[in-house]
């Protein structure tokens, strides 16, 4: 309990350390920010695609504002915690983390979350002016929606950490568990939403879409993104919602055991 | 000077040897990397294969089309990370640490020793990936290439490779002054990714940009037209020309920024 209440007192201090050290390397911020441009390749595809006529339902101004929301999302719930915790662990480093009074996974969760300012300022406006020009009348209209959004996003954020965490933790095992976080990154780009829509899927594999709902991969990105650009209405998306939160909850106690399985096979060789 | 011909090619084998026994001492390795990248490219199929059930064509390039470029972009990447890449970013922490003067010491052309410097054996599985790639497009166009067509792609891939290297050699002179740079080695890869698509999905501004100013489309676009048969000869010649202009550039910078480089010892 004190350790909680502690936790709890020096997480701000955390949050501020995390943030001045993002503006410091502000170049390198905007740099790496720079790098997401998935979404955007991906638009140009899908745009050209929908020159033809509609996709899904998905005209050309409706892809622009769909793979917009798609980079917003990415940006405020994007997470390398694998390669770092893969690094500290190879190297030994992450001993001087296990010296400190705070857990190793909540230092990375502040690491992370300071980081966010700095990425959605840079990139959220920018979305917002280009949104503009798409049109606004391709956002949801409902005030419902928009108040599941920020748990949707919220959720997002911590299923991203999570199961970062949780691929992490191989690499007390494993040497080279690169392999098993791409596999699980081409399910995240593919499944998510992210590397285009999940209903584009139905014109192929209509049995893929429905199962992919149920599956954590589109809370991760999909979800928040269909939210905000009104294709789910309020009724359809609590359970939606619901879901999303089942799933931190999985993977919370799920990250949980693993870490304490593999500290101790940190600690057994004498790092 | 066909003697000082046999020494570099007899240098390039030995820094290419060094390279690859260091990278083949992982053979399960190996095998995890040519898995996933055709893993990988598998996945980059996946956009194309849900168009082609919507679409007949895009921009004018079919589905099989579509996925020879693809084919090639997987290809370029798996040259630029495996030959490029790792040389250039040895250069660049040798510079940041101070020890490239112990690369430049050596008896032969500086711009060679840093072009050589590491290869990555490992990550040219993607060759492997992107051959599978081309062979699946052209199975499903349902012939083979004509060996003319292949003969241009070709030159137009040395064309391409020669582009993306003088690229990162401008990025190492960039180094000599702010050193650094690793992020912008990703940004050149995200920017490099537009080069999945053939360049007419873009619209005209686009297109442009990416023709003249960052030559994606020399890289990708035109070598599948080639393979494909639709590439036209001034086109190509304009290519290989631009090719060979912009090498020469990079190499006449390179030799000023190296000529300012002052050891970090002293």
């Amino acid at each position: 309990m004190r350790g909680l209440v502690a936790t709890l007192r020096a997480y701000p201090t955390l949050l501020r350390v995390g943030f001045a050290e993002a503006i410091a390397y502000r170049a390198e911020t905007i740099v790496w920010m720079l790098t997401n441009t998935m979404p955007l390749v991906n638009l140009a595809l899908w745009t050209a695609v929908a020159r033809g006529g509609e996709i899904a339902g998905f005209r050309s101004p409706d892809l622009v504002a769909y793979f917009l929301g798609a980079l917003v999302v990415r940006q405020l719930t994007g997470s390398w915690v694998l390669w770092e915790m893969s690094r500290e662990v190879r190297l030994g480093l992450l001993s001087m983390r296990l010296l400190r009074p705070i857990h190793p996974l909540v230092a990375y969760s502040a690491e992370n979350l300071s980081a966010l300012p700095l990425r959605a300022g840079f990139s959220v406006p920018l979305c917002l002016i280009a949104l503009a020009v798409a049109g606004f009348g391709r956002l949801a209209h409902d005030p419902v929606v928009w108040l599941i959004v920020p748990p949707a996003i919220a959720g997002a954020w911590l299923l991203t950490f999570l199961t970062m965490t949780l691929l992490g933790t191989l690499s007390f095992y494993l040497d080279q568990s690169m392999a098993f976080f791409e596999v699980w990154l081409a399910l995240y780009f593919t499944l998510s939403g992210y590397l285009f829509p999940l209903d584009f899927l139905a014109g192929r594999a209509p049995w893929l879409v429905h199962a992919a709902h149920w599956l954590p991969f589109y809370s991760m990105n999909g979800f928040p993104v269909e939210l905000m650009l009104g294709l789910r209405p309020a009724a359809e998306a609590l359970p939606l919602l619901a879901l999303e939160w089942g799933y931190v909850a999985l993977f919370a106690v799920a990250t949980t055991f693993a870490w304490r399985a593999g500290i101790r096979r940190y600690e057994a060789f004498g790092a | 000077m066909m003697g000082r011909l046999r020494y570099y090619l007899a240098l390039l084998w030995m820094r290419v040897r060094t390279s690859l026994t260091t990278g083949m001492q992982y053979r399960w390795d190996f095998l995890v990397s040519l898995v996933m990248a055709i893993f990988w490219a598998a996945i980059a199929l996946l956009p194309l294969w849900v168009i082609g059930g919507v679409r007949r064509e895009v921009a004018g390039w079919t589905y099989p089309e579509m996925v020879v470029v693809t084919g090639w972009f997987i290809l370029l990447k798996g040259l630029i990370d495996g030959g490029i890449n790792p040389s250039l970013m040895a250069i660049v922490e040798h510079i940041r640490q101070g020890t490239l003067d112990f690369v430049l010491i050596k008896p032969a052309d500086a711009q060679f020793l840093v072009s050589t410097e590491k290869f990555e054996p490992l990550k040219m599985v993607d060759l492997v990936a992107g051959l599978l790639l081309l062979g699946y497009g052209f199975r499903h166009l349902g012939r083979l290439p004509e060996p003319q067509h292949v003969a241009a792609a070709l030159v137009l891939l040395v064309a391409a490779a020669t582009v993306l290297y003088s690229v990162w050699l401008l990025v190492v002179c960039v180094a000599f002054w702010v050193v650094r740079l690793d992020n912008l080695a990703y940004l050149f890869m995200s920017v490099f990714d537009f080069a999945r698509w053939p360049v007419t999905i873009f619209p005209a501004p686009l297109r442009l940009l990416f023709t003249f100013v960052v030559p994606l489309a020399v890289m990708t676009t035109f070598p599948s037209e080639a393979l494909l048969g639709r590439l036209d000869l001034t086109t190509g010649v304009a290519a290989v020309l631009g090719s060979a202009f912009f090498a020469l550039i990079a190499r006449a910078i390179w030799k000023r920024a190296i000529g300012h480089y002052t050891s970090a010892s002293s």
